[in-house]
């Protein structure tokens, strides 16, 4: 029962975690919250859906083709909508990435209508595995297996690369970053594009996990996602990662002690509480104020 | 007076008055958040449950004690007051986006509370009986309109507000001024649900239903989406904000399916193009003295110095 609930909390929680990353890189380059990020895994989620149903294409390259849209979508977003705010005030970034959101949404909800649309049968075959007293399907064990590949790439990049190199400096001190030659919007583009990436992934595999794909999937999504990266604190890799993680195993562990009704709550409440102990998050960095 | 008022107000078209009336909670609920957000600086995105929790006491209150309207309004004010004091003691020594995913996290944990309580009905929602006075209620609206501009418009200009003015220019100097922080904080934090939990009062025998949902994070962003585009801190702004925003989409209606998405192109529109809103930085008073010929007061200067401050100065905090 417990190794059951765990599997299911972890599966859960690295899809959360994916949507995760995308929030805190973005925000530790620019500060801003993506609140469109959301709105990205929609429609990672649709794409994959229409690629396996109308492109008949293998899981796989779904992904692949709703990860490859999605980064479009990311770096052209930022581009139309963040870019000319970069100099203005937080604020108004923000209430234009919650345009960008209410746009996206009902568009989804216009071209794919309000119900929600499973994936087609045998995309993914499905086969329970017994350990023990758990059942876990094989479903749950690509979710966890492709969230860890997705994550360690992500890392890999970040930490080993030149442009990994050139987030990282930028995240440090914008303007520094800037005058030693790094071209920063450039930076800020991959930056969406990488997010993008995970988020639609976590989309494609969400969609298969619960096979329920609709245009307001999204909100909720990227809301407990957003919890999830503040959770870890916000602008860390790792703690989005873990903060995923932390979210996913705890609502389940709650549904599974008989507060499914609360279900939405959870992972607020614990956000909530934490932050009320550690006010940066689990792994964020300690603010200094100057005077 | 109740009768006559009533008989001038059959004349209006039914659905011109709620558009009239749905304007007036919207301005409501939009300066109950400019003191919080605007004045104070403090992000928060989940003002709708201060209106959600206002709705539903003030709602249970008639229901069951069927109390005279203006009573159950203030009551319920203090009600929704409280419940943002105790809630902002301890988190409002959180700065920045960390206290604004903390608000949300609320908004989210009362609108649950309130889909599994059975005083609210639960998932079906409440029925709101009509309010216990004479007067029309589209008159009652904008009664508490103009009380809060009223009201909204002398904080700015207090000690208070001022006090209220320099924490969000910058918390540390501010102390230093000998301005205790957290309690003027937390003081900000009540007043805005003080006017919110009103406006939900409001909301809930205007419309006459009432469900959690009703409330969620998108009623929230409504909110802030009325503040920022008229301009933070600005008293005018958000009366103007709250107006179109409260108006477009039903002058959106004729575009039916597209209305939702020209709202959020809107929004993005309109913030690349006045980032700071439609008064940032400006008020009404000015406006009105510099198309006088006279040179605005020292005041005014001031009063913009500040909010330009609190605009960078919240690039980096």
């Amino acid at each position: 029962m417990f190794f059951q609930q765990l599997i299911n909390g972890i599966a859960l929680g690295s899809t959360y975690a994916l949507i995760a990353l995308g929030y805190t890189m973005v925000y530790g380059i620019i500060t801003l919250i993506n609140f469109a990020h959301g709105e990205i895994y929609m429609v990672g989620a649709f794409v994959g859906l229409f690629a396996t149903a109308i492109l008949k294409v293998n899981f796989f390259v779904a992904m692949l083709i709703a990860m490859v849209v999605c980064m479009l979508l990311g770096m052209f977003i930022e581009r139309i909508a963040y870019r000319p705010l970069r100099k203005s005030s937080r604020l108004s970034a923000l209430i234009s990435a919650i345009g960008v959101s209410i746009f996206l949404s009902s568009l989804a909800q216009m071209l794919f209508g309000a119900n929600a649309k499973g994936y087609p049968e045998g995309v993914f075959p499905v086969k329970q595995i017994t350990i023990g007293s758990a059942e876990i399907s094989t479903l749950q064990l690509l979710i966890i297996a492709i969230s860890a590949i997705l994550m360690i790439s992500l890392e890999f990049i970040v930490h080993k690369t030149k442009i990994g190199k050139a987030m990282r400096a930028t995240s440090e001190d914008y303007n520094t970053a800037a005058l030693m030659g790094i071209n920063v919007n450039m930076v800020i583009s991959f930056t969406f594009a990488l997010g993008s990436a995970l988020a639609a992934a976590g989309g494609v595999l969400v969609g298969l996990l619960f096979n329920a794909v609709s245009f307001n999937m999204g909100l909720m999504a990227g809301l407990k996602a957003f919890a999830a990266a503040v959770l870890g604190g916000i602008g860390s890799i790792p703690g989005a990662m873990l903060g995923g993680l932390l979210l996913g195993v705890t609502e389940v562990a709650g549904v599974a002690f008989g507060f499914s009704s609360y279900r939405d709550a959870i992972a607020f409440a614990i956000l909530v509480l934490v932050l009320l102990v550690k006010p940066t998050g689990l792994l964020g960095r300690k603010i200094q104020k100057k005077v | 007076m109740g009768d006559f008022l009533q008989q001038l107000i059959g004349y209006i078209n039914p659905y011109y008055l709620q558009i009239f009336v749905n304007i007036g909670i919207g301005i409501i609920l939009a300066l109950g958040l400019n003191v919080v957000t605007g004045l104070t600086g403090q992000l928060s995105l989940g003002h709708a449950a201060f209106m959600s929790i206002g709705a539903f006491t003030s709602a249970v209150l008639t229901i069951k004690l069927g109390m005279p309207f203006s009573i159950n309004l203030l009551l319920t004010g203090f009600i929704t007051a409280a419940v943002a004091a105790l809630i902002g003691l301890p988190i409002l020594r959180l700065t920045g986006d960390y206290l604004a995913i903390c608000t949300l996290g609320f908004a989210e944990i009362v609108k649950v509370v309130f889909l599994n309580l059975d005083i609210t009905n639960r998932a079906l929602g409440l029925s709101v009986p009509s309010a216990n006075t004479e007067i029309p209620m589209p008159v009652v609206v904008w009664i508490v309109v103009l009380l809060t501009i009223v009201c909204v418009t002398c904080i700015h200009n207090s000690r208070f507000g001022r006090a209220l003015m320099a924490v969000r220019g910058d918390e540390i100097a501010a102390e230093a001024m000998g301005i205790n922080v957290t309690r003027y904080k937390v003081q900000s934090f009540a007043l805005g649900a003080f006017i919110a939990g009103v406006g939900g009062g409001l909301y809930a025998h205007f419309m006459g239903y009432i469900n959690p949902s009703d409330f969620g994070f998108l009623k929230s962003v409504d909110i802030l989406s009325m503040v920022v585009l008229g301009g933070l801190g600005s008293i005018t702004g958000s009366v103007i904000g709250a107006t179109i925003l409260s108006a477009a989409p039903e002058f959106l209606r004729f575009m039916a399916n597209y209305r939702m998405l020209v709202y959020g192109g809107l929004l993005v529109c309109m913030m690349i193009f006045r980032p700071n809103g439609l008064m940032g930085g400006t008020s009404f008073t000015e406006i009105v003295l510099r198309a006088l010929g006279r040179k605005p007061r020292l005041k005014a200067i001031m009063e913009q110095k500040n909010s330009e401050l609190s605009r960078s100065g919240n690039g980096d905090t």
